[in-house]
């Protein structure tokens, strides 16, 4: 038999090395290799908590995601621009609302499903949106609605 | 008193001397590596040596450390109900930072000590004089080709680190305890990003060029060292500096990369 070379050694070493790194970067880190999507925009009142790259789901499947968020000054709205996979069809009476994962998790775009016959275009606007539920308003306004209302208060 | 202040002005001399020297090493060593010829089966050697033979210590390493954060964090996060994020936790503390800096440490007792001692030795036997003498660039001959082995090969050991740790992680968390195997590999997939795997593999890739460069100068500049440290004392003296100079090194570095780039 012959004997192992260092050859052999370094090149299997580098090679383990590469093929590991190859699995950390695509199937782990998420680098995209030549996915075939579209864009879709949608204008929301607020996009509070809306991160770049944060997930697009459809039926609570994580299949996009969110490439751009821009300040649109005439209308005073968020514009946010969502990546589709090319074999998502998107109705255009779909509704796109933005979501928290948790009560404390980051916010994802959720697109519900419309019954139009129409099909939304690349480039096309999700017409129907709902803007990111702040859970801080909500717990005051439930505060405040509350004590307006002349209910008894605890404190006092 | 004049003699004690002479003493210490010397002392703070010699010193930025050091710093002088170490960096012309390093421009000497990347000029060697920039311009022909570069010789390609040194290299080689020396990524088997820095590299391929330390496969084994650094994937048992890995594998223990992996093990040892999902235990942690399962006895954490089990707390909260939270277990779902423990393919995320280890994920991200392994790639981030456990991977670069444990691999580095490892380099550096393992094959960094070694790399010292045998310039070391080459210096105080005279054998470095002894190629200058027969007109042979010792930088090109033997420092410049460990350099870019470490750059290379340090990488490359912790990838396999991590991926060790990954499944270390997986055995303590999916095996042991019982988390779904699904969970803990979409919080795997969930929690790192790409912006992670490039943080660890700059972080190596410094630690690896480090490491090199401090243990190589180290032994290199062995008769520079104070008076009466030529010999065997002076290599045993200068390993110990370099390990620890190295090693204190890749810690500070590990700090400011991870400021720069999180």
């Amino acid at each position: 038999m012959k004997r192992i070379s260092i050859e052999f050694v370094v090149g299997l070493f580098l090679i383990a090395g590469l093929v590991g790194f190859c699995y950390l970067a695509v199937s782990l880190g998420g680098v995209r290799v030549g996915q075939d999507s579209y864009l879709l925009t949608a204008r929301f009142v607020s996009a509070s908590g809306l991160k770049k790259d944060a997930e697009v789901e459809l039926a609570g499947v994580a299949v996009g995601t969110v490439t751009a968020i821009r300040f649109d000054p005439k209308t005073f709205e968020a514009v946010v621009d969502l990546a589709i996979p090319r074999d998502a069809r998107i109705q255009e009476d779909a509704i796109a609302s933005i979501r928290s994962t948790g009560l404390i998790g980051g916010k994802f775009v959720k697109i519900t499903a419309g019954g139009s016959e129409r099909i939304l275009t690349p480039g096309d606007e999700i017409l129907e949106t709902e803007s990111s539920i702040s859970l801080e308003e909500l717990i005051s306004k439930y505060i405040f609605e509350s004590s307006e209302k002349g209910s008894p208060d605890p404190l006092e | 008193m004049s003699g004690g202040l002479e003493k210490t002005g010397h002392h703070y001399f010699s010193l930025i001397e050091a710093v002088g020297r170490m960096g012309l090493f390093l421009l000497q060593c990347l000029f060697r590596a920039a311009t022909p010829p570069v010789k390609l089966y040194p290299v080689v050697q020396q990524i088997h040596f820095i590299g391929a033979r330390s496969s084994w210590v650094v994937v048992t390493a890995g594998l223990f450390t992996g093990m040892v954060v999902a235990l942690q964090f399962y006895d954490t996060l089990v707390r909260f109900g939270s277990v779902d994020l423990l393919g995320s936790a280890v994920a991200l503390s392994l790639i981030r930072e456990l991977g670069p800096v444990i691999t580095a440490l490892m380099v550096t007792g393992r094959a960094g000590s070694a790399i010292c001692a045998e310039i070391g030795i080459m210096r105080i036997s005279e054998q470095i004089d002894a190629l200058e003498c027969m007109g042979i660039d010792p930088y090109r001959f033997f420092l410049t080709p460990k350099l870019l082995a470490g750059l290379v090969a340090v990488p490359v050991l912790t990838i396999l680190f991590d991926l060790a740790g990954l499944v270390g992680g997986w055995f303590v968390g999916v095996v042991l305890f019982g988390v779904g195997e699904g969970t803990y590999v979409q919080g795997l997939r969930g929690g790192i990003e790409w912006n992670d795997v490039a943080m660890g593999l700059v972080k190596s890739i410094v630690f690896g060029g480090l490491i090199v460069w401090f243990c190589a100068a180290k032994g290199y500049f062995l008769h520079y060292e104070r008076a009466g440290a030529f010999g065997p004392e002076g290599v045993s003296r200068v390993t110990t500096n370099a390990v620890v100079l190295s090693s204190v090194s890749v810690l500070f570095a590990d700090y400011l990369i991870g400021s720069l780039m999180l």
